[in-house]
């Protein structure tokens, strides 16, 4: 079971390492991933740097090429795999069918990973995307356990799903709700809730409000710790009645699944959050890495230990954490 | 570019995307069929629990509509993820009598495996004219495209060599009135706002025939519930866009809502340009933030 973390930056993806991640991803330094934020990524040197560092500790390096190419720059996605394959990257994860296909004939040796931003829910789309020989698909966030477990067992192709980070509660990849506020979506720019679209404002009663492009989407008290204004996680009103609508600033966390995913034969847990510090992911590496380990010892002894909880929690937004869909109640 | 200038615009009725009830779909059926839409497109398209109608009954609303001349489309569920889905999808790919609006990639896999000819939902992810053009390879006859995309794009996308070319073997629909279908979860929403799990859910959609407004804090319109599925807040509206959609755009998508659908579908047909209603945006086609609304001159 491998151990996958996220890195923005070659010190988080010495972090990673240094800390036990089996396997690593990046992004390069453009719309081409969907983590295209300011000051973070890879650009050319820095993944050729990136993939001698891996290599040299045994891990391996995977590379993020997860939006959808636009008409007029089809050549910037083409050019991201080449990159990525002469750089030495040990797997690529897309989502375009249209990058997949040239991946698949012109590097036919090298591995591909369907992106969380495909969203293959289901057996009939992973067979889709076998024409296209993906060795492994993410799953979307959408899933509970009990449809992961039916998947696990009807497909041959290996399976990867979040273990850790920011809850996507909406099926990825087909999730327009930040254009719809802002005009830029993870399929267009590579970023929900672009940070140049938030604003902070402090009202007269001392209360501070989140904007994002102009519309109101919290407002917090004082006592209160203000979260990133990503639109889904916004306090709205319906029928007077005012509440988190869709999700509450939460992360995912499935340390108590992991013996579950273990039976089932799933290949690789996923941590989220190439935009984080090296700090972040140097510390929750050290948890995931514990946990595996753990698990791997006595998979029927495993339980979670309550500093891996406290510590996940530590630096989870909103400061608590959530199984999400996995667990059916949440739905 | 025989298609530029000479082929009128066909109008179609998109499946609907609330729960109503059988009656409810009944009645609207029968208007339609007295109305003049070129084409309806038929069944669930967001969660498989809300069964009013059965495929048997769709089966018969479809026969009446072609009956009464329309051309139908069977559309399909957006977010597919139990055995059992996957099984009432083969069923609508199995009809045997009407083309098949995939609306996930689960249902184009089915298709092209019974070399079957289908339609592309919105929410499949085709934003360039490399993937499209091996849509239409795999069978694709009508392409909706995605919701966020404007007509830049679209123009960018049809005029790419690789699909100027073929670019008679394929529809053209553009979602045009109605609230957007913006994003589909695990979660259900409306279940949700009245404090209950999905498993709970009790069909409480069904009290909700347009959906669950839910507002900023300061009131404005942010977005509509409707089960798991998100919509815009407002209502898209393209009707003083149709100048910029001929030859380009070949059918143009009304989505039904409970009132005025039919008031639309006529406004939309006659062309008839008037100052959008507040509350009505249309800022995706013009590559703006969806929520924007643009005086077209």
């Amino acid at each position: 079971m491998e151990l996958l973390c996220p890195a923005g930056s070659v010190a988080a993806l010495k972090a990673a390492i240094e800390n036990g991640a089996d396997a690593v991803y990046v992004g390069l330094r453009n719309e081409t991933n969907a983590r295209n934020f300011a000051g973070l990524n890879l650009d050319d040197l820095k993944l050729a740097e990136a993939a001698a560092y891996v290599h040299k500790a045994g891990k391996k390096l995977h590379v993020a090429i997860n939006t959808f190419a636009h008409p007029d720059t089809w050549q910037l996605w083409q050019h991201a795999v080449d990159q990525a394959v002469h750089a030495g990257a040990d797997a690529l994860i897309i989502a375009d069918m249209a990058v997949l296909a040239y991946a698949a004939e012109r590097y036919p040796e090298t591995e591909l990973h369907l992106s969380v931003q495909a969203s293959a829910t289901n057996l009939a789309a992973i067979e889709f995307y076998r024409q296209y020989n993906i060795k492994r698909v993410v799953l979307p966030r959408v899933l509970s356990i009990q449809q992961v477990r039916a998947l696990a067992r009807s497909t041959d192709i290996d399976l990867e799903v979040f273990a850790f980070g920011s809850l996507c509660i909406m099926a990825e990849g087909r999730c327009y709700l930040s254009s719809y506020l802002t005009g830029q979506s993870p399929n267009t720019f590579g970023a929900c809730s672009p940070a140049s679209f938030v604003r902070w404002e402090e009202t007269t009663g001392g209360r501070l409000e989140s904007r994002l492009n102009g519309m109101l989407i919290d407002c917090f008290e004082k006592h209160e710790t203000a979260g990133y204004p990503t639109l889904c996680k916004g306090r709205f009103d319906v029928d007077g009645e005012r509440y988190h609508t869709l999700e509450e600033p939460t992360s995912l966390n499935t340390l108590s699944l992991l013996p579950e995913l273990y039976k089932e034969g799933v290949k690789s847990l996923k941590i989220e959050g190439r935009q984080r510090s090296p700090s972040y992911v140097a510390s929750l590496t050290r948890v995931w890495r514990q946990a595996i380990d753990s698990l791997l010892t006595d998979p029927t002894a495993f339980e979670v230990q309550p500093a891996w909880d406290k510590l996940l929690a530590s630096i989870s937004e909103g400061s608590h954490t959530t199984l999400g869909a996995y667990h059916r109640a949440w739905k | 570019m025989t298609k530029e200038s000479i082929q009128p615009l066909k109008f179609t009725i998109g499946p609907v995307q609330y729960y109503w009830t059988k009656q409810q779909m009944q009645l609207f059926y029968k208007d339609v069929a007295a109305s003049k839409a070129d084409v309806v497109y038929l069944g669930e398209t967001v969660c498989a629990k809300r069964r009013e109608l059965k495929f048997s009954d769709y089966m018969d609303i479809a026969m009446m509509l072609r009956e009464a001349g329309k051309e139908v489309v069977l559309s399909t569920m957006t977010l597919l993820e139990s055995p059992s889905e996957l099984r009432e999808l083969r069923r609508y790919c199995d009809n045997g009598e009407f083309m098949i609006e995939a609306n996930d990639v689960g249902a184009i896999s089915m298709l092209q495996e019974q070399q079957l000819p289908f339609a592309v939902g919105a929410a499949v992810s085709v934003y360039n004219h490399v993937a499209l053009r091996q849509l239409l390879q795999l069978g694709m006859k009508r392409w909706i495209m995605p919701v966020e995309l404007s007509r830049d794009w679209l123009s960018n996308i049809l005029h790419q060599p690789l699909i100027a070319d073929v670019r008679d073997c394929f529809e053209v629909e553009v979602f045009a009135l109605g609230h957007l279908p913006l994003a589909w979860s695990g979660r259900c929403f409306t279940a949700r706002s009245e404090n209950r799990s999905k498993d709970q859910c009790e069909l409480c959609c069904l009290k909700y025939p347009k959906g669950r407004q839910a507002n900023s804090q300061d009131g404005k319109k942010m977005f509509v519930l409707n089960g798991i599925q998100t919509q815009s807040g407002d209502r898209y509206n393209l009707l003083n866009d149709l100048p910029s959609m001929h030859g380009l755009v070949d059918l143009v998508r009304i989505s039904p809502e409970p009132e005025h659908t039919f008031y639309w579908l006529d406004q939309f047909q006659q062309e008839k340009r008037a100052a959008l209603p507040q509350g009505d945006c249309n800022g995706y086609w013009h590559q703006l933030a969806g929520v924007n609304q643009v005086e077209v001159e």
